[in-house]
């Protein structure tokens, strides 16, 4: 057995049945991050001693018959924009890098009440700012399938660590694609619920209407299990959905009768073809076990890019407001309240936050607000008119996680190439629907390609359904064994 | 040329909540410096708003009592501008659907009835509060943030520019003021900065329909600052056009020591609000029957209350309009007048009377010690003659400062009036008898006499004789 490839499921078989402590697991973990991390720089942050002593206490639950849920004892890493009360939480920007949070995110109270120790906070994009992790102000994190590479981002961190074996599975946040992409780059499967099913409560906000935590795991039922785990009504955030309990995973998938769509706007306009083919490999196998297969047009996928950059950084430009120096964070000094401002921000962002600061003040000023920012709501709303009706005809969209595999350090070097990476992945945001991306090949590099599963609101069971079945197809069995 | 003064108001009020608008926070009044605040309202990276229901009720109601119609569907905005004592450098407010609109306030002014349109009232929170070293923020070398006050809610009123002097504007605040108190939503301290206004005033020539060039002015921290400040701007810009300038638009602030206005910033300076729909909060749905639920909880307000006790009391307007300027007064007479048969005795002693004496100890009237039981069994006695009304300024100074009933003072001092025509009878007899000259003057038509013989008995019953029938025995006696 090789414990940094097993899945989180067969670990739970593995603690359950006597042969693996919570401890060794952890320790099992911390010599896989000192190993890993000079070459991967998954975390930000390591907590540790903290996680063995929390592996111990589990343990002796364990010892007890008192476990606090079925994952207790398994260790987990958190995306360092999600607030671990006492432990620094930096957002990947000199603006938050000695800020420690004096309360706990509602996801990460959910996972200290569950019993999963937190292993410690990784890298991203500066405020989830970007697409490769290249962003973060405070380290590089590579590419554990091809370290010259990029991991994906923003959530690059918690892909690679997952990856890398350094984490079972991980906590991210997706604004755009943020988990789906790095799911995608890194070779693992990440997932974005439906807007409102995990609470934002603790979340550094990016745009609050599109953000969403979600999760990694290496295999599909992982993801899934760690997405049941922390999904929930919480009153705290008033934007969560009344509580529903996820079910999430079946014994015995299946694919039969499934309607799949193919639209077609993003196989379109010059796609990769190695990307393509593994798609189209997809949906042949889903038609030969009874899927329907239709393509069909959406047509207003050809704004989603421009669409989620107006309302993102509109909405990023108020969230990031409050950080000016006053109150916690990095502060320049001045010689008036104002200066103090314009200096710590300047000194403390890095320069693709200050460019979205500015693009969505200008869309949101006086006389550009109709222009910009109003209709870029009235397309959301038209999009989300759109994929209701895309709904009434198919239960699943398929689509490639992004338009190509992992890139080279600096290869993206104009912001709008960078953009554009998130064509696929911006719409499920926009339109506040659950996407899934798993694994479904690799390319002439080896390097893996991202499936992209988007359902209606609320159908997080059929994905994780279907996206199972699609593993198993590609791992010719049990998922739960490698 | 003659210019006609056009005034609007922007009124912001503090919700009485227990809690903050979008946190759990206590909103008390005097707390240690940052001892009533959370995540949300210090504005921590990842805390997220709560909407307080209480905060929307209150809102709804004070909508309700100024007349507005209340938007079934409403949202909250966010206004940006960065301010140390704005945490997260936005506010949460109000925009494009306020919770109320179209309302009017009628006042009294000049003894007249008067009116002023609500153009609308919205629901945000309050910022912090600076606490500046020195004097003003200029030449203080550093600044303390207390963050008690944010989150705190707040309404914004605005009225449409209908008041035409600073007396209307005065009077209309009091009325308003009045208004919200009845409503319970808010106390509306002026000086605890539980009600601010800032004023909109501009000039046009009498006669002309299109408004002149407006000027915003802000700090005044009383209604009286108010109305000196609108009187100072009115003034100066009369100058302005009159000494053929325009008035340019801006904002001024009120110095209330040198008593005028002041230039703050221009049109050109003025914030870029940007304002957009708060994405933290779910827009607001209110059912018509939730909010007739909060109209039917609506008290008596004061205008018809006045009205009614003119009509059930007989009181004058003056009274009346006294009596009902505070809720508490108001209470406070109908509990005495239910007790006492006289309303228009009971109102003059609370409108005199137990008003000095509650304004000189600073005690509100809800706690008087004077109960209006107390009060109306004091009047009783002055009705039956027991004691003179003179004498019973006495006993409610002493009820007042010891809290004993009108029985035990008038005991105690021995201020039982004594009315009995015997006893007074005999005195006036020996009175008469013992100056037979002065009898005879009186009955020779000089009726100054009369006052004479007064103070003779008055002083040999030492005050306590009814002066109406120790008058009365007189005149009888001395015509015999
Ligand atoms: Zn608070």
């Amino acid at each position: 057995m090789n414990l940094q490839t097993t899945s989180a499921v067969e670990l739970q078989r593995l603690l359950n049945d006597g042969s693996l402590s919570s401890r060794e697991l952890v320790d099992r973990c911390a010599e896989r991050i000192s190993d890993q991390e000079p070459s991967i720089g998954a975390f930000l942050t390591l907590s540790l001693d903290t996680a063995k002593a929390e592996a111990a206490a589990s343990d002796e639950r364990r010892r007890r018959g008192a476990l606090l849920s079925p994952w207790d004892g398994i260790p987990v890493a958190v995306k360092d924009n999600i607030c671990t009360r006492g432990l620094r939480t930096t957002c990947g920007s000199r603006m938050l890098e000695r800020f420690v949070p004096p309360y706990d995110a509602a996801v990460v109270e959910r996972l200290r009440t569950a019993g999963l120790p937190v292993l410690g906070k990784t890298n991203l994009d500066e405020f989830a700012m970007g697409s490769s992790t290249e962003n973060s102000a405070l380290q590089r994190t590579c590419n554990p399938r091809d370290t010259q590479r990029v991991p994906g981002g923003s959530s690059g961190g918690s892909a690679a660590a997952v990856a890398a074996g350094e984490s079972p599975w991980a906590l991210g946040s997706d604004t755009g694609g943020s988990i789906r992409q790095p799911a995608a780059f890194c070779g693992v499967v990440g997932i974005k619920p439906t807007y409102g099913t995990v609470s934002r409560y603790g979340l550094v906000a990016y745009a609050s209407s599109l953000d969403q935590i979600g999760t990694f795991g290496r295999r599909v039922r992982d993801a899934a299990s760690l997405l049941q785990l922390i999904a929930g009504h919480d009153a705290r955030d008033s934007t969560s959905l009344p509580a529903e309990t996820l079910q999430l995973g079946s014994d015995d998938p299946s694919v039969r009768g499934l309607r799949v769509g193919l639209p077609l706007e993003y196989l379109e306009h010059g796609l990769n073809a190695e990307i393509h083919q593994a798609v189209m490999d997809a949906v042949r196998r889903l038609e030969e076990a009874g899927a329907v297969v239709q393509e069909l047009r959406l047509p207003l996928t050809d704004y989603a890019v421009e669409t989620y950059y107006l309302i993102a950084t509109a909405e990023a430009s108020s969230n990031l407001a409050r950080y000016d120096g006053v109150r916690y964070g990095y502060r320049a000094e001045a010689d008036d309240s104002r200066g103090m401002f314009e200096m710590s921000r300047t000194e403390g962002f890095g320069d693709e936050v200050k460019r979205r600061i500015m693009l969505g003040t200008y869309a949101l000023s006086a006389g550009y607000y109709d222009a910009y920012y109003k209709k870029a709501q009235q397309i959301r709303t038209m999009m989300r008119r759109e994929y209701e009706s895309a709904f009434e005809q198919v239960d699943v969209l398929l689509t490639p996680t992004s338009p190509t595999t992992a890139f080279a350090f600096g290869d993206k070097s104009t912001p709008l190439d960078m953009y554009l990476q998130d064509i696929f992945t911006v719409t499920s945001n926009l339109v506040g629907i659950p996407a899934v991306s798993l694994p479904c090949g690799e390319d002439s590099h080896k390097l893996p390609i991202g499936l992209q599963i988007m359902g209606p609101h609320f159908s997080e069971a059929r994905l994780v359904e279907t996206a199972e079945w699609l593993e198993r197809q590609r791992n010719g069995g049990d998922s739960h064994d490698l | 040329m003659t210019y006609e003064p056009v005034i609007g108001l922007e009124i912001h009020v503090e919700l009485l909540t227990a809690t903050k608008l979008f946190c759990g926070c206590l909103t008390g009044f005097g707390a240690q410096p940052n001892s009533q605040c959370c995540p949300v309202c210090l504005g921590l990276p990842g805390a997220l708003p709560v909407l307080n229901r209480r905060a929307v009720e209150f809102a709804v109601m004070a909508g309700l009592a100024l007349g507005c119609r209340i938007h079934t569907r409403s949202k909250f905005d966010r206004k940006n501008y960065f301010y140390p004592d704005l945490p997260k450098a936005y506010q949460i407010s109000q925009f494009d659907l306020p919770f109320c609109v179209d309302g009017a306030v009628s006042f009294e002014l000049d003894g007249g009835p008067s009116e002023a349109g609500i153009t609308r009232v919205h629901l945000e929170e309050e910022a912090g509060k600076s606490v500046h070293s020195g004097d003003s923020i200029l030449g203080s070398t550093y600044s303390s943030i207390d963050y008690n006050r944010s989150g705190i809610p707040l309404i914004e009123i605005v009225t449409e520019p209908d008041l035409r002097s600073p007396e209307a504007a005065k009077a209309f605040l009091e009325q308003l003021r009045t208004t919200l108190q009845y409503t319970g939503v808010s106390d509306c301290k002026m000086q605890e900065g539980s009600l601010r206004c800032d004023a909109n005033v501009s000039l046009r020539p009498v006669g002309q329909e299109p408004f002149g060039t407006k000027v915003e002015v802000k700090n005044m921290n009383s209604f009286r600052a108010v109305e000196r400040a609108l009187a100072y701007e009115i003034h100066r810009q009369t100058g302005v056009l009159t000494g053929g300038d325009t008035v340019s638009q801006e904002t001024r602030a009120w110095d209330e020591a040198r008593g005028v206005t002041v230039s703050m910033r221009s049109k050109e300076e003025s914030h870029d609000y940007r304002y957009f729909p708060e994405p933290d909060l779910m827009p607001v749905t209110m059912e018509a029957p939730w909010i007739e639920g909060l109209r039917a909880r609506l008290p008596e307000l004061p205008l018809a209350r006045k009205r009614r006790f003119c009509r059930d009391f007989s009181l004058s307007h003056d009274e009346a309009y006294q009596l009902t300027q505070s809720r508490e007064t108001a209470d406070f007479f109908e509990a005495a007048a239910a007790l006492h048969p006289s309303p228009k005795a009971v109102s003059n002693w609370i409108n005199g009377e137990l008003a000095r004496l509650l304004n000189e100890a600073g005690v509100a009237i809800t706690v008087s010690p004077v109960t209006p039981e107390m009060l109306s069994k004091l009047l009783d006695y002055v009705k039956a003659g027991t004691i003179s009304s003179t004498a019973a300024k006495d006993v409610l100074e002493d009820m007042f400062v010891t809290k004993r009933s009108a029985e035990l003072v008038i005991k105690e001092k021995g201020l039982e009036q004594i009315s009995d025509s015997d006893a007074i009878g005999s005195v006036v007899q020996a009175i008469i008898e013992a100056h037979p000259e002065e009898a005879a003057a009186f009955r020779a038509g000089k009726d100054k006499v009369l006052g004479f013989f007064v103070g003779q008995v008055m002083r040999e019953m030492r005050g306590k004789a009814n002066p109406q029938v120790v008058n009365e025995l007189l005149r009888q006696k001395l015509r015999n």
